[in-house]
C-alpha cells in the first residue's frame, strides 16, 4: 500500500540528491522522508473520520448519555470507548470531571474516560497503524480501552468520594440526573463538513512540529544505533524491565505524536514491545502537569490511588503484550 | 450598547489563543464590549461547560473547547 512513498524517498535521496546507498546520512533521510509522508497521510485520514465520529458525539451527549441510561456495569466500557471518540485537551481535564460528577455519572466511570482519552485517540491510531502496522493498532487500542474499563471499576470499588476537594463534594451532593437537555443539532454532512475540515486542519498543524522532531530524533537513532543494540540492556526475560520503564514514564509528559516515532525506534533496535508500550502509556497517559490540575478537585491522596491504579493496569498490560505480540 | 465578553479557562495554550482572537477582532472592529478572562475554575463551572476554552458573549455560551476563527467571532459579535 505504501510502496509508493518508499519509491519517491529512494528516488529523491538516491537519484535526485545522489547519496549513496547504505550511507548513513542517505539512509537517515530516506527513513525520514519516507515516515513522515506515510504518516502524515495515515493521521490525515484518521483525525477526519474522528473528526466526523465526534462532530455526532460531542462531549455533553456523551455526559447525558452516560448519566441518563442505566447499564449494568457496561457504563465503564461505554466511558472508555467515548474516551476514544472524544479528544479534548489536558487543560479541559477538570471542568469535565466536574461536569461528569455533577450529572450524576460515578466516579469510576469518570475515571475510565478520563485514562483512556489521552491514551487512545486519533492522533495515537493514526501514528500506531504508521509505525506498527495494524495488527499491533488493533492490540494496542483494545488493551488502552480495556486499560480504562477496569481502572475504572478498581477505582469505583475503592470508594473514594471522601478524598474529593471539599468543593467537589458540594457539587457532588447536588448532582442530579440531567438537567439540560442537549439539543441535538440535525444538520447534515454535508453541513457538518466544513466545521470538521477546520478541525482536521487546525489538528495536523499543531501537532506536526512533534511528528517531525519525533520522527526526526526516530531517524537519527534508526540511522546510527546498530541493531539489537538495546537488546543487551533491556530483554524481554528482564522482568524489572517493564515496572521501571513505566514509572520513568509517569512523570514526563509529551503526547502520543511526539513519543511514538521515537518508540518505533526503540523497538527496531530491540525493546520489546511491550515495554515500549508501557513506557508510552506512561508518558502520554500519566503526568505531573496532570497532577497538578487535578489537584484542584482531588486530594493528593487520590490522586496518588488514581495513578498507583492506572500505572499497575499499565504495567500489566506492558508483561502482556510482551507476552502477545 | 456595550456587550460584555467572557473567555472561560484555566491558561492553558488554547485558551490563550482564544483571548488573542477575540481581542484582535474587537480592536479592530472598533466593537463595544468589555473583555472579561475567567481563570478560576470554580467560576468556570458555573457556566456548565465541560470544555475549555469557552466563549460566552452577554452570558450565552457561544463557543466551547475549541479556537475560533477571527470571522466566527466577528459574526457573533455583530
Amino acid at each position: 500500500m505504501f510502496n509508493w512513498i518508499q519509491n519517491i524517498a529512494d528516488w529523491l535521496v538516491y537519484d535526485v540528491l545522489n547519496m549513496e546507498q547504505g550511507q548513513h546520512l542517505a539512509e537517515t533521510l530516506n527513513f525520514f522522508i519516507y515516515d513522515t509522508t506515510k504518516i502524515l497521510i495515515l493521521l490525515f485520514v484518521v483525525i477526519f473520520l474522528m473528526g466526523i465520529v465526534n462532530s455526532y458525539f460531542p462531549i455533553d451527549k456523551v455526559k447525558n448519555y452516560l448519566s441518563r441510561n442505566k447499564l449494568f456495569g457496561f457504563e465503564y466500557l461505554m466511558a472508555s470507548l467515548f474516551g476514544v471518540v472524544t479528544p479534548f485537551c489536558s487543560c479541559s481535564s477538570v471542568p469535565l470531571f466536574i461536569g461528569f460528577v455533577r450529572g450524576g455519572i460515578p466516579l469510576g466511570v469518570t475515571f475510565s474516560f478520563l485514562i483512556t482519552s489521552p491514551l487512545v485517540n486519533e492522533v495515537a491510531i493514526g501514528l500506531f497503524v504508521g509505525l506498527f502496522g495494524i495488527k499491533t493498532t488493533i492490540i494496542y487500542v483494545v488493551s488502552g480501552v480495556l486499560l480504562g474499563t477496569i481502572s475504572g471499576v478498581i477505582l469505583q470499588k475503592l470508594k473514594l468520594e471522601p478524598y474529593l476537594t471539599p468543593w467537589v463534594k458540594e457539587v457532588l451532593a447536588t448532582a442530579q440526573k440531567d438537567q439540560d437537555v442537549f439539543i441535538a443539532e440535525k444538520q447534515t454532512l454535508k453541513q457538518r463538513l466544513p466545521v470538521i475540515w477546520e478541525e482536521v486542519l487546525k489538528i495536523l498543524k499543531g501537532i506536526i512540529p512533534y511528528v517531525l522532531i519525533g520522527i526526526a530524533i526516530g531517524g537519527l537513532m534508526h540511522g546510527y544505533i546498530p541493531e539489537g543494540f538495546f537488546e543487551k540492556y533491556m530483554d524481554k526475560d528482564n522482568l524489572f524491565a517493564v515496572p521501571i520503564a513505566t514509572i520513568l514514564a509517569v512523570p514526563m509528559y509529551s503526547n502520543a505524536s511526539g513519543i511514538l516515532p521515537v518508540v518505533q525506534v526503540l523497538v527496531a533496535k530491540g525493546i520489546p514491545i511491550g515495554t515500549a508500550i508501557a513506557f508510552m502509556m506512561g508518558v502520554v497517559g500519566l503526568s505531573l502537569p496532570e497532577a497538578m490540575l487535578l489537584k484542584k478537585v482531588m486530594t493528593l491522596k487520590l490522586i496518588a490511588i488514581f495513578f498507583g491504579v492506572v500505572t499497575l493496569c499499565i504495567i500489566i498490560s506492558g508483561y502482556i503484550f510482551n507476552i502477545v505480540l | 450598547m456595550s456587550k460584555v465578553i467572557k473567555i472561560l479557562g484555566t491558561g492553558c495554550p488554547k485558551c490563550k489563543s482564544m483571548a488573542g482572537v477575540v481581542e484582535n477582532v474587537v480592536s479592530k472592529n472598533n466593537i463595544n464590549a468589555t473583555i472579561e478572562k475567567v481563570e478560576d475554575i470554580m467560576e468556570i463551572m458555573k457556566f456548565n461547560v465541560m470544555t475549555t476554552p469557552a466563549l460566552v458573549i452577554d452570558d450565552v455560551i457561544t463557543i466551547k473547547g475549541r479556537v475560533p476563527s477571527k470571522d466566527e467571532v466577528l459574526t457573533l459579535l455583530s
